[in-house]
């Protein structure tokens, strides 16, 4: 084994062999839909590509492409819209459960296991439940209503399940401290666990925000009227088959690049602060 | 004012205990009693109807839907674990460098952030009939005529699968395998055991949380999979979650309702049984 031996053994390489290919299998469809989207406007989906150009961006944002490619702007806005609403109630929500966590507590099991149901049950099962019971109650399905509901089953349980792995590394020595020094629960939350745990938390927030961006299975049948993101994708992958698919995927996957990173930049930052601060 | 800690709990976790009574408890009994009931087209009556049962309990079709999910599930668990497990070890005992492990895990996580959609929209210019990998096998005379099993086939589905699902074994595998104290190793080499007997008698048993984790991922998403089977199969292989979809955009409600119950029941035994294997909130705190 590795500790000892001072060459690579041969498993080593075979190993390292398989992460490659692992690697290039992940890569390789992604790195078509890139290149492909700058297909000239006489190329097809497959390569090779015919001349290079922006053309398929254009009918993307012009809506000239003709087959039902018109809505995607709307789609986008509308799952926006729903990402901005459920990111929010979410980690307020999964914050607020994670602090209940810090005690033992009647019906804590219970919440905890219906969180493990809401994340393991198959999503057109709870996305029909759902529009089911809406259906029989007589209430119109929306996207504020049914719709955030539906996505807040899936954004949920990941949040409290952040909360758990934060403050299961939260040293309590802090809190005590501060215990000691006259703080009440309000000072205490506010001035000591926020700034600690304020990286968890963006977290969640941001793992909500793709969760729910990408959620379909349980969003479909219960945003009421208007496509959503996924909802549109797929119907132009049924109905569609111009180079414009790979323009959307070009799109929607920088959107994301840019989201993620610069919410990890901003955690870095936040740790960094937090750490200058308390050398001082 | 103060309240009791007790109290206080009960307050911060009502607004979360809401969401999913409201939205998944409540809907769960929905679909239970709706199963049960009377229907035609797009509506519901509150009449005892045992027929969505006998159909879903008793018809060759739901025998077939369950015999090529789990066909999917055994051949996509076979594979994810062979290669998680694996590159779990290369990169826990083999890769020197904490950087370079947190490095290649993160390149291996990048492209999840693609959604869906595109992933599968991704697999055309690989694997179409006009593809690379035709091509290629052209171009080296290995055939003469384009594949056309490579999409839109049971094995373009299950390569989809092994594409989406191979990190959700290796990440909760790595997590398990880090935590094994080296001096355990140490231990086991100066009693001479070869690096084959530490992998099997040391290392599988302490991973079996995160294979445990893994596989409940794995088990949910592909039993619960609908749209990657229907868009690489180009809709000719059929699973349960399959049969329910096509049924709720036929608004047939009660016979939906009924599959839903059986694969709920499938689902719930399943992670279970796996639970069995790891506490997660154990897991997640340490």
């Amino acid at each position: 084994m590795m500790m000892t031996a001072r060459g690579r053994p041969l498993s080593f390489y075979v190993l390292a062999g398989l992460m490659a290919l692992l690697l290039i299998f992940l890569y390789a469809p992604m790195l078509c839909v890139y290149i492909l989207s700058f297909q000239g406007p006489d190329g097809g989906m497959s390569f090779p590509m015919v001349g290079w150009s922006f053309h398929w961006f254009e009918v993307l944002f012009e809506g000239t492409g003709g087959h039902g490619i018109g809505d995607v702007p709307n789609s986008f806005r509308r799952s926006v819209r729903l990402a901005a609403f459920v990111s929010v109630l979410s980690t307020v929500i999964a914050l607020s459960a994670g602090m209940a966590y810090r005690r033992k507590f009647p019906g804590s099991n219970f919440v905890f296991y219906s969180a493990i149901a809401a994340m393991v049950l198959p999503g057109i099962f709870i996305g029909f439940g759902i529009a089911l019971t809406f259906n029989l109650m007589g209430w119109t399905i929306n996207w504020w209503s049914s719709g955030i509901g539906a996505q807040l089953t899936w954004s949920l349980p990941f949040g409290l399940l952040i909360m758990f792995i934060v403050l299961g590394r939260f040293n309590p020595a802090y809190e005590e401290a501060a215990t000691d020094l006259g703080a009440n629960a309000r000072q205490r939350f506010q001035m000591i666990i926020l700034p600690i745990i304020l990286p968890g938390i963006v977290g969640i927030f941001v793992s909500s925000i793709t969760s729910s961006y990408e959620e379909n299975a349980r969003t479909q049948l219960n945003v009421g009227l208007g496509n959503t993101m996924p909802m549109e994708v797929t119907g132009l992958l049924t109905g569609s088959s111009t180079p414009v698919l790979f323009a959307i995927g070009t799109l929607t996957s920088l959107f994301m690049f840019a989201l993620i990173l610069g919410s990890v930049l901003l955690m870095g930052w936040m740790a960094r602060r937090r750490a200058a601060r308390s050398e001082l | 004012m103060t309240v009791s800690p007790k109290v206080a709990s009960w307050l911060q976790v009502a607004p979360m205990a809401f969401v999913f009574t409201a939205m998944v408890l409540i809907p769960l009994g929905i679909i239970f009693v709706v199963s049960f009931l009377d229907y035609n087209f797009a509506q519901v009556f509150p009449e005892i109807y045992m027929g969505s049962w006998q159909d879903a309990l008793y018809s060759r079709l739901t025998v077939d839907l369950y015999l090529t999910v789990f066909k999917f599930l055994l051949i996509t668990l076979t594979i994810t674990f062979a290669i998680g497990f694996s590159l779990a070890y290369f990169l826990v005992f083999h890769v020197r460098s904490n950087g370079m492990r947190l490095a290649l895990l993160a390149a291996a996580a990048i492209p999840f952030w693609t959604p869906g959609p595109i992933r599968m929209v991704s697999w055309v210019p690989l694997l179409g009939k006009e593809g690379l990998v035709n091509q290629a096998l052209l171009g080296l005379g290995l055939i003469d005529a384009p594949l056309d099993w490579l999409l839109y086939s049971q094995f373009a589905v299950v390569l989809a699968y092994i594409n989406l699902l191979t990190l959700a074994m290796l990440g909760p595998i790595t997590h398990s395998m880090a935590k094994i104290p080296r001096s355990l190793i140490q231990a086991a080499q100066d009693q001479g055991a070869s690096e084959w007997q530490i992998i099997r008698e040391v290392i599988l048993p302490l991973c079996k949380p995160g294979i445990a984790i893994g596989t409940i991922f794995i088990c949910t998403a592909v039993l619960g999979d609908f749209f990657i089977v229907k868009i690489m199969s180009g809709g000719q292989t059929n699973t349960p979650a399959n049969a329910i979809a096509t049924e709720l955009a036929a608004f047939q409600y009660p016979p939906a309702a009924a599959k839903s119950v059986m694969l709920l029941v499938v689902v719930v035994i399943l992670v279970s049984v796996l639970l069995r294997f790891v506490d997660i909130r154990k897991e997640l705190q340490r």
